[in-house]
Parts: structure tokens; sequence; C-alpha cells
């Protein structure tokens, strides 16, 4: 017999538009509270992350591909975004919309290199592919400045005015920005786009015999998380207004995988909760500067011993919500209340 | 005119011949059985039915249409599924949502009425999930509709599978041994659900090593051996065919 | 010119294989990608300069200290952190992420202890050097060239001729059925672990000895680039591994003259690339022709 256990999901589920509003204020008012801009700007880094955990979620998540290169993606926005600013002088916004078409494409790309792959070769390969974006990001002065970065990125404006950490104008973006990533995502989740990504992952043969063009969806995958993984880019060149090949490193990859598993795999909520403590965590062990990726293994090693599925990765409401006008099953009405 | 028209398919696997020049076909509403011993080349034979294998020769009709060049993808579409020896839910995923997968390519909306949740959106998922609730409701599912797969029984996952390959809108079940694994309670049970299957107008092929089922519940069956057809029939005909006697219980066991 | 650099990749390509040959062995019985593997190398090396600079070894009792430190610490990764994992049942990606924070834990303590500076590693087996045809052979390329032979041709007949190898490929077809058979599965994983861990500080001791330097991040490139070689050749089948890793260094050489230093960097993830996407299971990996349905 199984416990019963608090209903997570189901709660969440009962009060969605309260807790959302709730939480929405209670993120609108942090720029108002009179933080100092370090502290803003960490949030800012908590939104980038979200985003790109949530990207990564679409490959490791859903399609079951460890990915150890994510940070590849991410770069490519990013240089794009810059690249746009300084010589194409483009708005931040032009410059998003530029960043997602060309993510998509790298992640196209990346989905065509790894499609007859599966497990450790598909690992391996994420990884190569990371690896010689930063190569060609170090090497290919004329367009990228080599390994001196871009510098000089403009602050973003709307309407005439500046976008800055300070007046909160980028947190307000950063959220947007992760808002709307959300609300994609669960959309694409919650369709039957979502039920075939999880299918292949399950079984990916059995997912063919049932009719499904696996391929497509893997690469479909692959895409989505490109075009999210160079909205993140993007906006992180100007929030900070400087990039280099070194801030695209393999340790940032590792990083995003750690803060999906941390979070709980294919979980939207999941990938917040990951990002946010780990993007926090090492600025609050700043004092403690030596000791800081050392405690950040203890905490890997620890957290995969105690709890593998992640925070919020087991987390699943007892009852599958039927879309309107389907009429739940009379045999299936007691399913679920017990929180069996 | 039978519905599907199995013709001299050969599939070989490096020097082993696995399945030889075999002939056989099914025809509507009827159930048919394919029984021999192990390594007789009968899920080999399935899998090359549903695509998972290419042919090495030979030719396999559908409804008068050759399936034998085509994707498992489009064998799906032009209407026959299966199930698999050693069950291959999504282990994941709820019960419905199995069956939603069996529904999928059905379910025809684009990526962004999916963002954009347009009412073409709503109309495809709404009916999916219909459908997918009658199929759980017609064989007595509807109760497992929350669970994980990977959850329940041996005996419902079965089932389960078969709501899957129903939800396809197949109009030919390939069963690869359904009743493996289940004590004799639950394998009568199974008989009463493959018959009620043919009844609602589906037409069945399966293999089975349990007997006593298949020469319960078969229009037909036909017997294999080193992938080669050794003897076909009603079961009574195949029962008291000598080769397959020997084929089942050895050279002496004919005459004993 | 041409000669010497690639004389002088053949040598890199040994040290590749060195470690590659780490990754593929517990690969091979385990599934795993052990992440850790560069870390440890660095260990190796560190354990290196602790037996040479700080406790006045001599160059063999300093290689077999090295080796006895680094195979423990092997060893205690497997025993501490990757077993209990095991016996959960825990997923493939929980022990990646797991031997990933091994390796922030072994790095940053090395960081801790030895300052996170470049230091200088004595010279060993300094016996001159020589010419062969125009190519310059100093006596610790002989040296890491001969190591390697040696230690590749003692894993080949380990795996293949004893009752420990015929093990360790017992496990990794089937460890369920291995340990069923009375095969101590325990103790064959804690050996690979052993063994892995001589090759990895073996190819520490070499390179630190051969550039004369070591630094806490010496093991991530070289990590990766030689885990690029394991999956080359076929990650889990050794003399993949070893044809890899050579390959790999060969290219790098040839890079280097060819494009120049900066892009030989990316040669390994390049040749990776073209071989995967030619041939998805590696230079020696078998495909399966028809999956199992």
């Amino acid at each position: 017999m199984k416990q019963k256990r608090f209903d997570l999901a189901g709660f969440a589920g009962r009060y969605k538009l309260p807790l959302l509003l709730v939480l929405l204020a209670a993120l609108a008012a942090v720029p108002f509270l009179g933080l100092s801009s370090y502290v803003v700007r960490v949030f800012c880094m908590v939104f980038t992350y979200s985003i790109l955990t949530i990207s990564l979620n679409f490959v490791t998540g859903y399609l079951g591909a460890t990915s150890m290169g994510h940070a590849s993606l991410y770069c490519v926005g990013a240089y794009v975004g810059a690249l746009a600013a300084t010589r194409a002088g483009c708005n931040i916004w032009v410059s998003l919309v530029l960043a997602v078409l060309v993510g998509c494409l790298a992640g196209g790309l990346l989905g065509v290199c790894t499609i007859k792959l599966s497990g450790s070769y598909m690992t391996v390969t994420t990884l190569a592919f990371a690896q010689v974006v930063t190569m060609v990001a170090k090497n290919w002065t004329s367009v990228t400045n080599g390994t001196l970065g871009i510098k000089d990125i403009p602050k973003a404006r709307l309407l005439g005015a500046e976008l800055t950490v300070r007046n909160g104008g980028m947190y307000f973006v950063g959220l947007g920005l992760l808002i709307l990533c959300l609300l994609f995502s669960s959309m694409v989740i919650r369709s039957k786009y979502g039920r075939a990504f999880i299918a292949v992952r399950d079984d990916e043969l059995g997912a063919r015999m049932m009719g499904l063009k696996t391929r497509n969806y893997r690469l479909l995958g692959t895409v989505i998380s490109g075009a999210l993984a160079g909205l993140a880019g993007c906006y992180y060149a100007y929030l900070t207004g400087y990039i280099d090949p070194v801030t695209f490193s393999f340790d940032i990859s590792m990083t995003i995988l750690t803060m999906a598993i941390l979070g709980g795999l294919a979980s939207l909520p999941g990938s917040i909760a990951g990002a946010a403590i780990l993007t926090v965590f090492p600025e609050l062990l700043r004092s403690l500067d030596v000791y800081r990726y050392l405690f950040f293994g203890f905490i890997l090693v620890i957290m995969m011993r105690l709890r593998p599925q992640g925070i919020l990765g087991s987390v699943k409401a007892a009852r599958y919500t039927l879309p309107k006008g389907v009429l739940r099953p009379a045999a299936a009405m007691e399913q679920g209340k017990e929180g069996t | 005119m039978a519905l599907l028209d199995v013709r001299q398919i050969t599939k070989t696997f490096g020097g082993l011949v696995a399945v030889d020049n075999l002939t056989f076909h099914v025809d509507e509403k009827q159930i048919v059985s394919i029984i021999g011993p192990n390594g007789a080349g009968k899920t080999t034979t399935f899998n090359m039915i549903t695509g998972a294998y290419r042919l090495d020769g030979g030719e396999i009709y559908f409804d008068g249409q050759p399936i034998h060049t085509k994707s498992s993808q489009q064998i799906v579409k032009a209407g026959i599924a299966r199930t698999f020896q050693n069950i291959r839910l999504f282990k994941s995923m709820r019960v419905i949502e199995n069956v939603l997968i069996g529904c999928h390519i059905h379910t025809s909306y684009g990526f962004f009425d999916a963002v954009f949740r347009t009412p073409r959106f709503r109309e495809a998922e709404r009916r999916a999930h219909q459908r997918c609730v009658e199929i759980l409701e017609s064989l007595d599912l509807a109760q497992y509709m929350d669970e994980d797969a990977k959850n329940l029984p041996y005996g419902l996952q079965r089932k389960i599978e078969i709501a899957r390959a129903i939800a396809t809108d197949a109009k030919l079940l390939i069963l690869d041994e359904p009743a493996a694994g289940m004590n004799p309670q639950e394998s009568e049970a199974l008989m009463d659900f493959i018959f009620s299957l043919r009844d609602a107008g589906y037409t069945i092929l399966l293999i089975e090593h349990d007997m006593s089922l298949v020469m319960n519940i078969s229009d037909y069956i036909y017997v294999c051996e080193f992938g080669k057809l050794i003897a076909e029939g009603t079961p009574d005909q195949v029962a008291s065919d000598p080769r397959v006697i020997e084929a089942y219980l050895g050279k002496g066991g004919a005459y004993e | 010119m041409l000669s010497q650099q690639i004389f002088n990749g053949l040598i890199l390509g040994c040290i590749y294989a060195l470690l590659a040959v780490g990754y593929s062995l517990v690969f091979g019985i385990l599934r795993l990608l052990n992440m850790s593997h560069g870390a440890v190398y660095t260990a190796g090396a560190f354990m290196g300069l602790l037996g040479a600079s700080y406790l006045h070894m001599g160059a063999v009792p300093t290689i077999l200290f090295a080796m006895l430190l680094t195979g423990a610490v092997n060893v205690c990764i497997n025993r501490a952190v990757l077993q209990p994992l095991r016996e959960q049942g825990a997923a493939n990606i929980t022990m990646l992420i797991s031997v990933t924070g091994v390796s922030y834990i072994i790095q940053n303590t090395l960081m801790l202890v030895f300052g996170s500076q470049k230091l200088p590693f004595p010279k060993v087996f300094d016996f001159g050097s020589f010419r062969v045809g125009g190519v310059l052979v100093t006596s610790i390329q002989v040296m890491i060239v001969l190591v390697t032979v040696v230690l590749l041709g003692a894993l080949g007949l380990i795996t293949k001729h004893t009752r420990t190898g015929l093990a360790m490929r017992c496990i990794s077809q089937n460890p369920k059925a291995s340990n069923m058979v009375g095969i101590d599965v325990r103790w064959i994983i804690s050996f690979t672990f052993i063994v892995s861990g001589i090759c990895a500080a073996i190819a520490g001791y070499m390179v630190s000895g051969y550039y004369q330097l070591v630094y806490f991040t010496m093991g991530t490139t070289a990590g990766l680039k030689a885990f690029a070689a394991a999956v080359l050749g076929g990650i889990g089948i050794l003399s993949g591994s070893v044809v890899g890793g050579i390959l790999i260094g060969l290219c790098e050489a040839l890079a280097t003259v060819v494009f120049g230093g900066e892009y030989s960097e990316a040669t390994a993830y390049v040749i990776l690339f073209l071989v995967l996407l030619i041939k998805p299971s590696g230079l020696f990996g078998k495909d399966d022709v028809d999956e199992k349905v």
C-alpha cells in the first residue's frame, strides 16, 4: 500500500490561478524592493538559466538524450544577438527574433548530426558539437573577434528608454521571456507533440511501430531546444554587454544539465527550481570562493544519492486532466481522490 | 479476397534462414494463429509484416495493396497494429496517454495549432481523448486510465497494449504471444476477450504457445518449423497432422 | 619538420590511448561515461608530483606510488559513490551526474592542496636524446611509447586470456547472470576501476614529465579528448580506444601543421563527428543491423 502523500501537483492544479497571481505579483515587485543591482542581476541570471534548462529539457528530459554540449546553442544565440546589435545595429527585439531563428538552425544542425545516434554516442556528439562551436567562436576572428570577445553591446531600449539591470528593465525583459518560454513549452508538452516526445524517450522502436515518425520528433525537439537556448543567449548578451568564447565552456553545459536533473527531468517547474538553486547557491558561497566548486561537487553527489529523480521530478497529479467536453468515465471517478 | 496475403516471404540473418518462402493468408473477421516451436520464425514474420524488418524476398499484400515496401508508419496507417512479445508500453506514461499514442496518427493538427491552442487543436484533442476513453471503457480498463503503465500487473499491461493497437483504427490486430506469463484463469479471460474483439469486427492474427488457447479460439492455424510452413488447417486438422505432432514432440512422439 | 610533427603526434596519441582505455574499461563493464576520469588523471599527475618533488622519491617508486594512490582513489569513487547507486538501481544519467560531481570534488581538492598555479614537474627518465633520420627523439618519448605498448599489451592479455578478463567480459554482457553463475561482480568492477586508475596515473605521470608542468585543470581538455578517442574507436572496445587515441594524436599534430595551433584543439571532435556521421557506433563498434523487436 502506498502512503497517503501530499499531492503537490493536485494542490497546485486546484489553486492554479490565485497561486500564479500571487507569484507574479511577488516577482513583479522584486525590482522595487530597493535591492542592490547585484541581487537583481542574480535574478536575471536565474531567468536566463531557467530558459536554458527548459530548453535542455526538450532534448534530455522529454526525448531522453543526455546532452553535454548545450552551451553551444546558448553560445550561438549570444553571438547572434551580440553581432546583430554591434554590426547591424538591431535593437534587442529584432536581435531576439534573429537569435531564435539562428538557434533553430543550430539546433536543427545538431539534430541532423545526432539523428542516427543513441545513448552515449549521442551524448559525446553533443559534446563534440560544443567544442567545435567554441573553436569557431575563438578562431573566426573577423566575425567573432576571437578570444577577445565582443564588447560594448548596446543597452536594450524600449520606447526610447534604456533598459538596465539598475532600473529593472532587464529584469522585466528576462521575466517576460521566461513566461513566454514557459507558456510555449507547456502548450507543446500538453499536446500530441509532448506525448510523442515522451513515447520516443520511453521506447523509440515501440513508438515507431505505433506509426510515429520518431526521427521527425527528435529533430523537432532539438530545433525547439535550439530556439529557446538562442533566446537565452541573446538575452544574456544584452544583459552583460560583453561575451567571449570562455563564457560558453563545457562547465556551463554541465551546469545546465545538472540544473535540469537537480530540478527534475521533464518538469517545467523543476527546471526553474534547478536553475534558481544552482544560480543562487554559488552566489551565496561567493565569500568562500575557493570552496565553491568543491561544495558544488558534493551537492551533486549527495543529491543523486538521496533524490536522483530531482526535486520536482516525481511530482505528477493523481489524475489525468481530460480536455473540456470529454466526460470522465464513471469507473475512473474514484481514482485519484484518495491519492492512490 | 484475403485481408492479409503473405506470398513467399524470406528473411535471412547472416547465414541463417529465419523465414523461408512462407506463404499464408488471413481472411477478414477471422482468428488465425501461427504456431511452431521456438525459433520457427514466427516473430520474424510479424516483424516483416509490420515493417520492422525488410524482406529478403516475397511480397505482402494488405487489403489488396502491397505493404512490404512501406515504412512501419505507413503500415500502421494502412490498418495493421500489433502488440509485442515482451510488452512495449511507454512505461512512464499513463494508461490513457499510451492509448492516445495509438490515436496519434489520426490526431491531425499542426505545431502552431498546438502552440496557439486553435479550435482545430481543441477539436482534434477532444475527439482523440473521447475515442480513447471509449476504447478503455469498452475493454473494461477505464478505472486504470490515470495509472502509469509500469505500475500495472502483467495481464493488464497486455490488455492495454491491445487497447493501444485498437486506437490506431486497425483492421488487423497482430498479437505476439498474448497469453505469455498468464495463469490459466487469466488466459481463459483473454480468450473471451479475443472472441469479443473478433465479434466487434477485428481480424486477428496471433502467435501463441498456449495450445489449449490456440486450439479453442483459432478459425485457422498455420504451423511453422525452421521458417517453413509444415501444416495448415482448422484446429482439428492440425491437431491430428502427424508432421505437427512430430515437430512438437519429436520423431518418436508421433508413435507413442 | 613534418616527420617530427608526426612523431610528436604519435607520442600524444599514446597518451590519449592510455586515457581512452580507462574510459573504455569502465564503459565496457558498467555502460557508464566516467566523467571523473579526467580528474583522476590529474590526480595521478599530482601524486607523481607529490612523490617526486615533495617526497624526493626516484622515478620508479614515484610511478608505483602514483599508481597505488590513484588506483585507490578510483576504487573509492566506485565503492563510495557508484556502488550504492548501482544497488539502488539508479538510472545511467544519475551516475553520470554523480561522477561529474566527483570530478569537481577531485579537481578542487587538488587545487586547495596544491594551489591553482601551474607547478613545475621534475624531469623524468632523462638519458639525453638522439636523432633518427631528422626526428629528434627524447628519452621520455621513448619511455612513453614503451610504457604504452607494455601496458596495453598486458591489458589485452588480461582481458583475453585470464579468468578475471573472462569475468569482465561476462559482466559487460549481463551483470545479473554473471552474479548468478558465481562471478564476484563487485570485485571485478573494483578491479576494473583499479586498472583504469593505474592507466590514468601512468598517463598523468608521463604527461607531466613530458611537459614538466602540472596544474589542476590539466585533466579537463585531455580527458574530453580521450573520451572522444574512446567513442571514436567504439566505446567499450579496448583495441578501438587505442586506435582512436593514436588516430586523434596524429591528426591533431597534422592539423597543427596544416591549419595552425588554434584549430588543432578541435581536431579530435571534428574527426569524431565525421566518423559517427558515417558509422554511428564508432570505428570498431558493432552496428545492430536490425533492432530487436
